[in-house]
Parts: C-alpha cells; sequence; structure tokens
C-alpha cells in the first residue's frame, strides 16, 4: 500500500486522496475550519497548512503522494494556526458570553484547542448586517468567517445556490441570492443543508438558543481534535 | 477551561459598547453638596452613571438571546438581570405561566444570587464599618480588618468569625448558581418559556450538605446586625434618617416575594398608595424624569407627582412592605424588625443592612425548601404560545425592583428596550441622605474626612451598583464638592481607592 508520513509516523493513502483525507482516515488530526468532508475542499482558512518535504501547503487541498514527508503538529505551524485563529476573531465581531452557538462553536474550539488567551490583534469591529427577514432562519454576518460551507452546501446538496461571497480582501461579505438580497425572498428552508453547515454562529434556526446547557455542550468536555475524529475519522478498524 | 476565553473576550465586549460602569465612572462616585444663602446644605447630588449604552447595544439583536445577553450589564447581579429579561421574553413567546419545574428552577436561582449578594454587601463591604464605628481606622475598615480584629463575636449563634462566616455565605450561593447554571457567573438556564435543565440528584444533595449550617449563620447574621443597629443610637436615630414612601412586589397573599409578583407601594406611614398593580402596567403608576445635571432618571409614583412621589427599593422597603415572609425564622426577625416601627414602616438608612440580612436568612430557609421539593430533579422544562410584540419583565433583585421592558419586530428583532435598575429608584433617596449626613456633620464651609467617610457609609447603605460601591470599605474612591448659592466651589476633597486624600 502507499504511504505518507506525518510527523514521523507511517499513513496509507488511496490514489485521489487528499493529504487530510488520509490522515483523517487513519485518525490523525489536522486543524480546518473551512474544511467539511462531506464537501469539495476549499483551502481558504489556511488552519490546515503542514510541511510537505520543507513546503508548507493545505492539507485539505494537496494530494497525498508517495514519498511525502509530513509535519502536522510542530510548535512553528500550532503558533502560526493560533495567529491565524486570532485574525478570525479580531476580523468580525465574536462575543462569545452572548452567542447561542458557545460551546458548539468550531472556531471558539479552536481558539481552546490552541490555547488562545487573548486576540493579540487589534479589533476591526467591522459593520456588517444582520439578517432576520426570513421567518425561520436568522443570519447574523457579525459571526461568518467566509468558510463558504454554506455556498457549497448550498449549491451542491441543497441545488437552491441561495448563498454566494461578493467583494474581496477586507470587503468580502455573505451574500443571499434573491431579488431583495434578504433570506425572506430566497427560496431557503429551515432543513436545508446550508444551515445547519455553519461552523460558528452565523447562520442559525430562529427562536432557539442556549438549550443544551453549559456541561453537556459539544465542546464542553472534548477537545476539537477528538469531536473531529469521532466524527469525521476513520474510526473503529484503527 | 472555557472560562478564559469567554472572560478575555467579554472584556473586549464591554470596552467597545461602554457599558461598563468602572470606565464610566472613572473610579470615582463624585457628589456636589450646594448650599443656600446662609450656608445651609439644601441639595446633594450623587452622580452616577447608568447603563446608556445599553439601549443601543441591545438594539437589532434577536429576542432569544436577551437573557444571556443582559447578563453582561452587572458583574455583581447578572442573574438579576439574567431572570428579568426571561420574564419579559417568557411574554414574547406568548407564556403567562411556567411549568412548576422550570418557575421552582427559577426562583431557587434568584434565591442563591440574593443570597450570595446579600452576604458580599453585608460582610464584605458594609459590616467592617458597623463593627469598627465610621470614625474607627481605615485600616480596619475592609474584610481582612473584620477577618482580624472581630474574631470571636460573643453573640449567640455565631461561634466562627464572622469575616469567614460571610466568605462562606457567598460562596454556598455561587454555588447553588454553578449547579443550575453551569457557571457561577455568566451561565446560562433560563430560555425563553421555561429553563434548560433540572437539578441531577447528586447536585441536589450536594447543596443540601451545607443548608443548616448556612440557614444558621443567617440567623446570627440577622442577630448582629439588630444589635448593632440597635446599640448605637446615633446610626440608628439621626444618620441619614430621611421618611419615605416605598415601593415592591408582594404576593398575591401579602407574602414577601422576590421572584414574581405584582407592585405595591406605600406612604411613610406604611397606608397603600397602590396595591397589587400588575406589573406590566408599571407605566401607569410610575413615571420617569430626567434632569439636566446626570445622565440617571428619576423614577417618581404618578399619583404622587414628581416631588413628592420619591420612593425606596430593596431589602427595607421589602420587609416593611409585607404583610408576613413565608419561611419561618425570617418571619421572627421581621417581626422583632417591624417593632422598631412601631406600627409604621422602619425609615433608617442603616435598617437596610438589618433588613437585608433578614433576607438572606429567608433565601437560606427558601433554598432549604426548593431543594426539597422533587419538582427541581426533573418534569416538564418548556411552554410554548403565540409570540407578542412586547415583553415586560420584573424581579426583586437584591437591591430592589429591577425592570425589564421590550419590543421587538416582526423579524423578532428588539427595537425598544427600558430599563429601570433599583440603583435608579433609589437615586432620589440616596441623594436625600447624603443631605442629611451633610447637614448634620458638616463643619463650616471646609470638607473633612470624617464627612467624606460619614457620605461614603450613606451611599453604600443602599447597596448602589456603582463599581466604586464595590471597593472595600475605606477604599472606596470618592469625589465631593461643595458649592455655595452662587455656584462658585468653596471646598473639594477627593479620596483615592488607595485611601489617600487629595484636593
Ligand atoms: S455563514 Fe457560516 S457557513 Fe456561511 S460562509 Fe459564513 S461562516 Fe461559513
Amino acid at each position: 500500500m502507499k504511504t505518507i508520513t506525518i510527523d514521523g509516523r507511517s499513513i496509507p493513502f488511496e490514489e485521489g486522496q487528499t493529504i487530510m483525507d488520509a490522515a483523517l482516515a487513519a485518525d490523525v488530526y489536522i486543524p480546518h475550519l473551512c474544511h467539511n468532508p462531506e464537501f469539495t475542499p476549499h483551502g481558504s482558512c489556511k488552519l490546515c497548512n503542514v510541511k510537505v518535504n520543507g513546503r508548507t501547503c493545505s492539507a485539505c487541498t494537496m494530494l497525498a503522494a508517495e514519498g511525502q514527508d509530513v509535519i502536522n503538529n510542530s510548535k512553528e505551524l500550532n503558533d502560526a494556526r493560533r495567529a491565524i485563529t486570532q485574525m478570525l476573531f479580531v476580523e468580525g465581531n465574536h462575543i462569545c458570553p452572548g452567542c447561542e452557538k458557545s460551546g458548539n462553536c468550531q472556531l471558539q474550539a479552536l481558539g481552546y484547542h490552541f490555547n488562545m488567551l487573548d486576540a493579540h490583534f487589534p479589533y476591526f469591529y467591522p459593520r456588517r448586517e444582520v439578517d432576520a427577514s426570513h421567518p425561520d432562519v436568522l443570519l447574523d454576518r457579525d459571526r461568518c468567517i467566509l468558510c463558504e460551507l454554506c455556498v457549497r452546501a448550498s449549491r451542491d446538496v441543497d441545488h437552491k445556490n441561495v448563498f454566494d461571497i461578493a467583494g474581496r480582501g477586507i470587503n468580502a461579505h455573505l451574500i443571499v441570492n434573491s431579488a431583495t438580497g434578504k433570506l425572506a425572498d430566497s427560496v431557503l428552508e429551515v432543513d436545508d443543508k446550508a444551515v445547519e453547515v455553519c461552523p460558528v454562529g452565523a447562520i442559525l434556526v430562529k427562536h432557539h438558543g442556549y438549550e443544551v446547557p453549559i456541561g453537556q455542550r459539544l465542546y464542553d468536555h472534548h477537545d476539537i481534535a477528538e469531536i473531529s475524529l469521532m466524527t469525521e475519522g476513520g474510526g473503529s478498524d484503527e | 477551561m472555557y472560562e478564559s476565553l469567554e472572560t478575555a473576550d467579554n472584556r473586549e465586549n464591554l470596552k467597545r459598547v461602554v457599558i461598563d460602569p468602572v470606565s464610566r465612572v472613572e473610579g470615582h462616585g463624585k457628589v456636589t453638596l450646594l448650599m443656600d444663602e446662609e450656608n445651609h446644605v439644601r441639595e446633594a447630588r450623587l452622580h452616577i452613571v447608568e447603563f446608556r449604552g445599553f439601549e443601543r447595544f441591545i438594539r437589532g439583536r434577536p429576542y432569544w438571546e436577551l437573557p444571556v445577553l443582559v447578563q453582561r450589564l452587572c458583574g455583581i447581579c447578572p442573574v438579576s438581570h439574567h431572570l428579568a429579561a426571561a420574564k419579559a421574553v417568557d411574554q414574547l413567546v406568548g407564556v403567562d405561566e411556567l411549568t412548576a419545574t422550570a418557575d421552582k428552577l427559577r426562583r431557587l436561582l434568584h434565591f442563591g444570587q440574593v443570597l450570595q449578594s446579600h452576604a458580599l454587601h453585608f460582610y464584605h463591604l458594609s459590616s467592617p464599618d458597623l463593627l469598627f464605628g465610621i470614625d474607627s481606622d481605615a485600616k480596619h475598615r475592609n474584610i481582612v480588618g473584620v477577618l482580624s480584629g472581630y474574631p470571636d463575636t460573643s453573640l449567640e449563634g455565631s461561634k466562627m468569625n464572622i469575616g469567614l462566616q460571610g466568605v462562606k455565605l457567598r460562596k454556598y450561593g455561587q454555588e447553588v448558581i454553578r449547579a443550575i447554571t453551569g457557571k457561577r457567573i455568566h451561565g446560562t438556564g433560563a430560555i425563553p418559556g421555561g429553563f434548560n435543565k433540572a437539578l441531577t440528584v447528586e447536585e441536589r444533595d450536594a447543596l443540601l450538605v451545607d443548608i443548616d449550617q448556612i440557614i444558621e449563620w443567617g440567623n446570627a447574621g440577622v442577630n448582629l446586625t439588630r444589635h448593632l443597629f440597635l446599640s448605637n443610637h446615633e446610626y440608628r436615630n439621626h444618620f441619614a434618617a430621611i421618611r419615605s414612601n416605598f415601593m415592591g412586589l408582594i404576593r398575591s397573599d401579602g407574602a414577601m416575594e422576590l421572584y414574581h409578583g405584582r407592585l405595591r407601594a406605600t406612604d411613610e406611614h406604611g397606608a397603600a398608595i397602590f396595591d397589587h398593580v400588575d406589573y406590566r402596567d408599571y407605566q401607569d403608576v410610575l413615571r420617569e424624569v430626567v434632569k439636566p445635571w446626570t445622565y440617571m432618571k428619576f423614577p417618581y409614583i404618578v399619583s404622587l407627582g414628581e416631588a413628592k412621589g420619591w420612593y425606596r427599593v430593596g431589602p427595607l422597603a421589602r420587609v416593611n412592605q409585607c404583610d408576613f415572609i413565608p419561611t419561618p425564622l425570617a418571619e421572627q426577625a421581621r417581626q422583632v424588625f417591624a417593632e422598631e416601627g412601631g406600627g409604621e414602616p422602619v425609615h433608617s438608612s442603616l435598617a437596610f443592612h438589618w433588613a437585608r440580612m433578614i433576607e438572606l436568612l429567608h433565601c437560606a430557609e427558601g433554598i432549604k425548601e426548593l431543594l426539597l421539593d422533587p419538582d427541581i430533579l426533573g418534569g416538564e422544562l418548556v411552554v410554548q404560545g403565540e409570540k407578542r410584540m412586547e415583553g415586560i419583565g420584573v424581579i426583586e433583585a437584591p437591591r430592589g425592583t429591577l425592570f425589564h421592558h421590550y419590543q421587538i419586530n416582526e423579524d423578532d428583532l428588539v427595537v425598544k428596550a427600558n430599563l429601570i435598575v433599583s440603583t435608579t429608584s433609589n437615586n432620589q433617596a440616596m441623594n436625600e441622605s447624603i443631605r442629611q449626613v451633610a447637614v448634620r456633620y458638616l463643619d463650616g464651609r471646609t470638607l473633612t474626612e470624617g464627612l467624606l467617610n460619614h457620605i461614603e457609609v450613606a451611599i453604600r447603605a443602599y447597596d448602589p451598583c456603582l463599581s466604586c460601591a464595590t471597593h472595600a470599605l475605606g477604599k472606596m474612591p470618592l469625589q465631593v464638592e461643595l458649592l455655595d448659592a452662587q455656584g462658585e466651589r468653596v471646598s473639594r476633597l477627593a479620596k483615592n481607592s488607595d485611601g489617600s486624600l487629595s484636593d
């Protein structure tokens, strides 16, 4: 069987698998945020950056190939990942204590994973719009990290194309494909995959929140690495 | 593990929306004394800062976030804001009656909050002053002074060092909060129409272990404050002695009620001004005026008018106003308290401390009752109803009646928020008390440290939720100005948080 090494460990892979795929299948956690194995890789958040034979690449888009020596869990990479997480925090308006996604949020969980103790960078406090027009779904752009998971889910699974990203760089923002640009006028429904897939608290089902008590939330007692391998990993054949 | 990130993030949040009272008062309480032509102090103004940024902060947010968001308003009684907002949100989702389990869990949570807040206030902040006397050496006047200087009270019931009892009482209240909401501060619990979890048997049993001890200490606290109050003639009859109306929630049978009831107001003789008013109609009986010299509003009772309609809220109001307290030891204590009034309400500002301890005892007894009630261990948690556009939640917070009033739009976002916090209601009373103190203790036209200390004690009796009031006694940063009839400053004295004086 073909193999690569990740942090010195030999990992098998099949033709066509990315480094991320191979790692998850072998229950090796490579931090990631915009990646969700159910969707086409996007390679935008850069949290899954690894060193492949000395060069930095995104594990979620880089195909695994014989002879690759991958470094994943190093201080240098984790420091950079922490800095990326901090940047994500300051670029949006992420106010964990008031957010109903708290305890179930991947961005917050990565903050804990990387032992992020402060924001380090100055806050941007961007002005972003809340779209509460839909009767069942709330879009709070303050918390959007532009991972495009909702874009991919709506396009590829729901076949509705409700979401898109407009603007570039710091002006990039999530838009709704409807005549008015409002969710109420889109074809989005509360059971759509696009509603469920948001890793942070930007797309939420209305009228609910804080129903899971503290202590029973997803990341209360489990690190995101554990949860990721539990839900996305190769599982029992290890 | 989760504490650090949530706290770190919050700090930034406070800075941004400017709801942090610390930054707003810049670490100082400020008092202006205005004299008339004869150099008599005619008016005192305590400049305190209200949560002005709050309305803006909350506008545009979805209603179901409110009970959690508003906890950020106040670091001292977040649970009170949580519950007042939750009661308003119940109405927004069209729920008028909760399940027995949800109702009792909220009550238990509230008792825990009032217990810990009252313990903090009396044992950490005020008892040093009452135990050692207002004029005593400033170095005694903090919790360390209490721990070391008053080790063995000969008073019945208190075998342990009084300061340590205070620490443990507070901790117990915080444990109740933690068991119910998952965290000692800023947890989650109340949700629209109910509650998110019942207590487990283990959590209940853990709280039951110490409750009898807590009740005993509560009782000792009542005895101590009663003794201190009655043994000092000056405190009792002259210090910040003002007469006023009172207002607060009351149960349908006239019992003391901290979580849910109707509004009662009584005049200085104890006669009813209004009674059993549905708090959703509060705007019929209460109105707020704005004064040019402060951001803080002055609420008053409509039927009495702006000049005469001010009132006091909080422990003194509640203990004076209720017909009885529905737990036995606290009720006994209330009867002794009522005798002091001789058929009328007790008005002395320093009686707040005594009333506060009676309530602490009531909370301890109330916690025990609820812990022994099987409803808190399970059952239906949430009720659903039809959406409404307006919700008003009122609760008796540790410092007094707290109003949360919200309006939402078709999209479920908050468009209007109005809050009346207890410190706002006590605003005029605090000014009156300070004026009283100044009249009695101001010597000539120069401010002295003694007067500053007396003013500080008068303010603190009300337990106002000023950030500066939470500093240990003797360390409350306070600035006092004396103005003559022409508005010219004749004297100024400031005490810094390290206790040093400057002018
Ligand atoms: S709304 Fe959520 S899923 Fe969509 S781009 Fe933003 S963060 Fe990603």
